[in-house]
């Protein structure tokens, strides 16, 4: 059984924004790696990790059915990762010459990187199942 | 890219962005002029796009180009995608997607601006 619910409604657009971050993420890593890795070889490794988080969200997201438990993994994972690389931006400033999407909180991107993990988390407890939404 | 052309783009999906807020506010689905108006948008990338590729490979200035070519193709990709995504959402919420979608073409083709006159990485 296809179960729609997760890309459905208000999730149609949580899908897109998850998009719209897994495509910048995305890119905007695979410059840094391509072109500069040994200069932030922390920061631009931690890109990737975001980029890979994102698509896993993405897709997750989109499939609902058996790939909730992704979604769920994805969204705390994310969740984590921006409040950690957002704290390691500020006080090891060092280790990241160059802006990442998680960079202080997702400041680069109006800081929803912050705000999105916990829409897609609140998403998913809203649409679980035996619950009518 | 030029300045006129870039507040040429960003007006044009500030317009469909706008109008597409609208439609979300007032509880419709992704309709028929809208679609069009879209499709004027899209219009004008791919001519950027194609116009963009061009002023690259002719400057004598040095551009970034791995980015200014992959934000050429990302920005003709944004609106039919968004478009189909939102479109397949019989409700409002579709139409909400089609607002993210201008609204990220409008950064896209401020970033397009930055990246060629080299006032941002």
């Amino acid at each position: 059984m296809s179960d729609a619910s997760t890309r459905s409604g208000p999730g149609r657009i949580l899908v897109a924004v998850y998009a719209v971050f897994a495509l910048a993420a995305t890119a905007r890593s695979s410059v840094q790696i391509g072109t500069d890795f040994d200069n932030a070889p922390l920061a631009y490794s931690l890109s990737a990790v975001a980029a890979a988080i994102y698509i896993l969200a993405t897709v997750a997201l989109a499939r609902g059915g058996w790939a909730r438990p992704l979604a769920w993994a994805a969204c705390t994972a994310e969740a984590v990762g921006v409040f950690t690389v957002g704290t390691l931006s500020i006080v090891a400033s060092d280790h990241f010459p160059d802006a990442t999407v998680w960079s202080v909180y997702g400041q680069g991107y109006g800081y929803v990187p912050a705000v999105l993990p916990f829409l897609g988390l609140a998403w998913l407890w809203r649409t679980r199942e035996g619950h009518a939404g | 890219m030029t300045e006129p052309l870039a507040y040429l783009l960003f007006g044009l999906a500030a317009v469909v962005a706008v109008w597409a807020g609208a439609l979300t506010v007032l509880n419709r689905r992704v309709d028929n002029p809208l679609f069009y108006a879209a499709a004027v948008v899209e219009v004008a990338l791919v001519a950027t796009m194609v116009g963009g590729f061009i002023a690259l490979a002719t400057t004598d200035r040095d551009v970034d180009g791995v980015t200014f070519s992959g934000y050429l193709l990302t920005i003709v990709l944004i609106l039919p995608i968004g478009v189909a995504w939102g479109a397949s959402e019989k409700t409002r919420w579709g139409t909400g997607v089609v607002v993210i979608a201008a609204l990220v073409v409008m950064v896209l083709s401020w970033r397009l601006l930055q990246i060629w006159q080299g006032t941002s990485v």
